[in-house]
């Protein structure tokens, strides 16, 4: 309901001034190396915090402890499935495995692994800002499409990008996650990858982002109808019916009707030019078929003597989708699997399941002109109802929630 | 001739008779006609002991022993004359090799009973039940074979043995349990209960019974008032003939107690500081005695044994006497000395020969109980002279395990290796030099419940932590699968000889179950097994000269056996979180409630729109259909009422009947799917 406050409630906006902007600007930059000086003093703090066994931080998918261990089964000639401690992604096993096993002498425990998610968190907030300052440029252009650019200058708006960055870094859950040593800072930058590629109509780099994140954790698998709704119809398109609307009362409002009553043939081709761009979508489909047939042949190689294909899907999307682990996490799925009488507990799996499946369309069919909107609300849906839900993917859509922060504003 | 035996002897044995003697009387006149008729090599025999041994710590061990063999016998057919069916028939049906399973109730105490010695090694037990069974069938069917031996086990023993079943229970060690090759199946239960019951099915097993014999000594309240107390059954098979169907089967029955002598008896009289011993009998003891022999035993001996420690004592206290000049005969088997005094005169004096460093050995003393049966009752008695301080002999290194860490997440199993230091001289004996390694074999299953972080085990020796790698000689695990399979390790440590303590951790999180895993009162605890540790490179082995004393003897035979030095830890208790078990209902229902409210807040905020909504209303007049319109003009007009309402209910009733069933065959779809898919 934000974009119908905004797109009525622009033309009353005050006026600020410029120089208060790039103030703000200099100021990320500021805030932006504070926080990673937070991360690292956290690090580093000589006692431990021991956040990596917290069960808020670490679910059985992201906890680091589960990684080496699976890293230890590898290097000692066993499936890293073997057993049930590692959940996770052969490839992330590839390249956090010896990160988190490596020891340097008068340095803090995993402090490769730590530098590698501090870098990841910066990235994901890069990408925040990134998203959010193309997002604002969409809806400027369209704005301006619409003959509101005098309302509609972009010192108005707040910078919602770096703002978005900002929520995201100095968010203590995204903070705890990254000193905790949560693998969710890396899926958190696939999908940040995959809704960047998309917003920016980078179709290889949207399908890569979209097939890691899947990969890793699954539940970014519903993000694909956001990712194919960002390149049909570009990054934030305004309802269509608002346009006509919109050029109806500029036009029926105006004094001088025969001069306003033109740019209702202007209005006509913006209408054109945000149609549905099929092209985009399957040069898409086709990239995530590449990409996911590459990943799906690296993953062979890494588990080939561990049992193939078959025993990374069981042990890692089985294990998600059945639930098996019933230790305790911010969500209710273990706490209802642990009391559910047998009988009942495929029947509550589906149930469970699809209710992050059912919201799916409507949600799409509403909000398919605001991708990003709808993309921030599969998130918050699906990291409230996944069956491992750690603090790391609530911080993720906290992050994007801020990209809406002149929509919250009321402006 | 056989069957009229078995016939006659299983009938007079189920007489009610309370004298022993006419029981002894027709089972000597069973196996008389038995020897008759069968004759020759390849009979079955049943022998029967009972060993004696003072401990340091003013406890007596007891330790009954019944061996039962049966020789490949193709003329018996399915028959056996002293050989417990159910057992033969259990052997040949699942393939047993070998086969151990014990009940104890009571820790064995390795510091003050010894535990470098045959008996602490083979009958020294974990609390509980413990089963293994090595089987003679392909890789594919041992599982299958063990599932069917624990509910047999289960039946047979009146316990419950088939927990043993479940996948989750047994493990299945490849080499740290006990060397050599064979499909080997391993499990235990710490929290089983042992009791009578599980001791009369095991009585049944004997030709006697408990009624003649050594067994009538097993009077049920004073065995189970020991300290410990182990009864075990072990079953080893032998194929003899070359295609497999016949095999002769060895049943070795022991059953172990450490009982205090009764107080009252001892005289109070204190010699310096040291106290003296209680003196007992075997009287004072089971409150028994010895009635009659079992006529169907091939021997019936009561052994003495004293430690070697103790004989060196005994040695130095008659040295001292004497230089003190007390007369008194130097003799080697102490039959009179200054120490203590037998009741009975011992028809053997057996010396084990031993290269022990200290030289003295220790000795045991045969009475045979039918020599001594004949005059009445027997009853060996000890009495103790003179108060003497010694000590047992003890493990290279006292290994116990604990827990670390608190909370309900998470914590640390750790188990620590200390020199005793008395294996000194024979270490540094046996291995001059700095190269001198000390062995130490490590078998754990951890049930699947802790999950044990194999990465982050931490070695430390004499405090220091050193690398895994560098005393590690060998590790195999096999990592616990949620509900599945619980968690082995085995492993070789290479500890240096000199080494003063060692140790090792590992880290692990606890499990959640379902509510329907726990078992009742769970909130005690759950028991982790004992590890077993054992030292390949010591092993107890007792000599017993030229004489050929130890061939008549299954239980001196038995102690003979070269078997490594094994010792049990004690068992963990760890609490896991409990949920909370009488509302299950309320779990579920609040659970749906937060799903339905999510749904339904989020339905309506998808399909409500204000400003629409206002025009949907207003429009909602104008878009019905004249048709409509007209009939309610009518009906306004006929019936003087307001029929819009109705008529726009029944047609949403019309438009939700059109929905129901979509979503019914919607549903119905996806349970197909669900059907195949799960197929």
């Amino acid at each position: 309901m934000e974009e119908r406050q905004t797109t009525s409630s622009t033309a009353t906006k005050p006026k600020t001034g410029t120089t208060k902007q790039k103030r703000a600007r200099s100021g990320f930059w500021r805030w932006l190396v504070a926080s990673v000086a937070f991360r690292l003093a956290l690090v580093y703090l000589p006692r431990n915090l021991r956040l990596s066994t917290r069960p808020e931080v670490a679910t059985p998918l992201t906890s680091i402890r589960r990684l080496a261990e699976g890293y230890w089964l590898k290097q000692s000639a066993m499936s890293p499935y073997a057993g049930s401690m590692y959940h996770g992604s052969p490839l992330l096993l590839l390249i956090l495995g010896p990160l988190a096993v490596k020891r340097i002498e008068g340095q803090p425990e995993h402090l490769l692994c730590s530098l590698l998610l501090v870098i990841a968190d910066i990235f994901n907030a890069m990408l925040i800002r990134a998203i959010g300052q193309s997002l604002q440029k969409a809806y400027a252009q369209h704005l301006e499409a619409l003959d509101l650019f005098n309302l509609s200058e972009e010192s108005r708006m707040l910078p919602s990008g770096d703002i978005a960055a900002l929520v995201y870094l100095w968010n203590p859950f995204t903070i705890v996650a990254c000193v905790g040593l949560s693998t969710s800072p890396i899926e958190n930058l696939a999908i940040l990858l995959a809704l960047f590629g998309a917003c920016k109509g980078l179709v290889p780099l949207a399908a890569f982002g979209w097939v890691l994140a899947t990969h890793m954790s699954l539940y970014p698998a519903i993000l694909i109808i956001p990712i194919i709704l960002f390149l049909g119809y570009g990054p934030d398109a305004p309802p269509r019916k608002l346009l006509p609307q919109r050029s109806y009362r500029t036009c029926g409002s105006s004094p001088s009707s025969d001069q306003y009553c033109k740019t209702e043939d202007v209005t006509d081709l913006l209408e054109l030019r945000i149609l549905f761009s099929w092209r985009r979508v399957s040069q898409f489909l086709l990239w995530t078929f590449i990409w996911g047939i590459y990943f799906l042949f690296l993953c062979d190689i890494s588990v080939k003597q561990y049992g193939g294909l078959s025993e990374m899907f069981k042990r890692t999307y089985g294990f998600i989708l059945t639930v098996k682990d019933l230790s305790p996490n911010i969500g209710v799925l273990w706490y209802f699997f642990a009391e559910v009488f047998d009988f009942f507990r495929d029947f509550f799996l589906i149930v469970f399941h699809v209710n992050i499946l059912f919201m799916m369309l409507p949600l799409a069919i509403r909000l398919k002109h605001r991708p990003g909107f709808l993309a921030f609300v599969y998130l918050a849906i699906s990291s409230m109802f996944k069956s491992y839900p750690s603090i790391g993917d609530s911080a993720l859509y906290l992050g994007v929630l801020a990209l809406f922060v002149n929509e919250l504003a009321g402006k | 001739m056989a069957f009229l035996s078995i016939l006659v002897s299983a009938l007079l044995l189920l007489l009610p008779s309370r004298g022993s003697s006419a029981v002894a009387a027709a089972a000597a006149f069973a196996s008389g006609s038995a020897a008759i008729g069968e004759g020759g090599a390849g009979e079955e025999d049943f022998s029967e002991a009972l060993l004696l041994k003072p401990l340091p710590d003013r406890k007596v061990l007891a330790h009954f022993h019944f061996e039962t063999g049966a020789p490949e016998t193709p003329s018996y057919g399915r028959h056996h004359r002293l050989f417990p069916k159910s057992i033969a028939q259990l052997v040949k049906k699942f393939h047993i090799q070998e086969m151990e399973l014990s009940f104890t109730q009571g820790r064995w105490n390795y510091e003050s009973w010894g535990g470098f010695e045959p008996i602490a090694s083979s009958n020294a037990k974990p609390p509980g039940v413990e089963l293994w069974a090595v089987f003679d069938v392909p890789p594919d069917d041992v599982d299958a074979s063990w599932k069917n031996l624990t509910h047999s086990l289960s039946g047979l023993f009146c316990a419950s043995i088939n927990f043993l079943e479940s996948s989750t229970a047994y493990a299945a060690p490849e080499w740290s349990f006990r060397p050599g090759p064979g499909s080997l199946r391993y499990g235990t239960l710490p929290r089983e209960a042992v009791c009578t019951e599980n001791l009369t099915p095991w009585l049944k097993l004997l030709p006697c019974r408990d009624k003649a014999g050594i067994s009538s000594l097993m009077d049920r309240p004073s065995i189970y008032r020991g300290f410990y107390h182990s009864q075990r059954l072990r079953l080893r098979s032998v194929k003899t003939s070359s295609d497999g169907t016949h095999s002769s089967i060895i049943l070795e029955q022991t059953l172990t107690v450490v009982l205090h002598p009764n107080i009252q008896k001892t005289s109070t009289v204190n010699y310096g500081e040291n106290k003296l011993q209680p003196s007992w009998s075997m009287s004072s003891l089971f409150g028994r005695k010895i009635g009659g022999t079992c006529l169907l035993a091939k021997s019936s001996n009561v052994y003495l044994q004293l430690d070697w420690d103790l004989v060196r004592e005994l040695k130095h206290l008659q040295n001292g006497n004497q230089e003190l000049g007390v007369e008194s005969i130097m003799e080697e088997s102490f039959l009179s000395n200054p120490a203590f005094v037998l009741s009975d005169e011992p028809d053997k004096v057996i010396n084990e020969v031993n290269s022990r460093s200290e030289g003295s050995s220790a000795i045991l003393y045969e009475f045979s109980v039918r020599k001594h049966s004949d005059l009445g009752p027997f009853d060996l008695g000890f009495t103790w002279k003179t108060p003497i301080v010694w000590s047992c002999p003890q493990l290279p290194l006292r290994v116990s395990r604990f827990l670390m860490g608190s909370g309900n997440e998470r914590g640390a199993i750790a188990i620590s290796l200390r020199s005793t230091r008395v294996r000194e001289g024979l270490t540094n004996a046996q291995a001059m030099g700095e190269s001198c390694k000390l062995d130490v074999n490590v078998f754990q299953v951890v049930p699947w419940y802790i999950k044990v972080y194999f990465h982050t085990m931490k070695v430390f020796v004499d405090g220091k932590p050193i690398a895994v790698s560098d005393i590690i000689e060998k590790i195999h695990v096999s990592p616990s699968e949620d509900k599945v399979s619980p968690g082995v390790l085995e492993m070789i440590l290479k500890l240096p000889c000199s080494v003063d303590s060692a140790g090792f951790t590992l880290e692990f999180d606890k499990g959640f179950l379902h509510i329907d895993e726990y078992p009742p009162d769970a909130n005690q605890g759950f028991d982790i097994p004992p590890a077993v540790i054992t030292f390949p490179n010591f092993h107890v082995k007792m000599h017993f000269g030229e004489d050929n004393s130890s061939k008549q003897s299954a239980v001196l035979s038995r102690f003979e056996d070269n078997i490594p030095v094994r010792s049990y830890t004690e068992v963990l208790l760890v609490p896991l979180t409990t949920p909370d078990f009488s509302m299950p209902y309320n779990v579920i229902t609040i659970t749906c409630t937060v799903f339905a409210l999510y749904f339904g807040s989020l339905l309506n905020v998808l399909r409500r729109r204000v400003n629409e909504e206002e025009r949907f209303l207003k429009s909602k007049d104008k878009r019905s259909s004249p048709l409509s319109r007209l009939r309610s003009k009518l009906s306004t007009k006929l019936g003087g009422k307001p029929v819009v309402t109705s008529q726009s209910s029944a047609r949403s009733s019309s438009f939700i009947s059109l929905k129901l069933i979509l979503k019914i065959i919607l549903v119905a779809g996806i349970a197909i799917a669900w059907q195949y898919f799960s197929e």
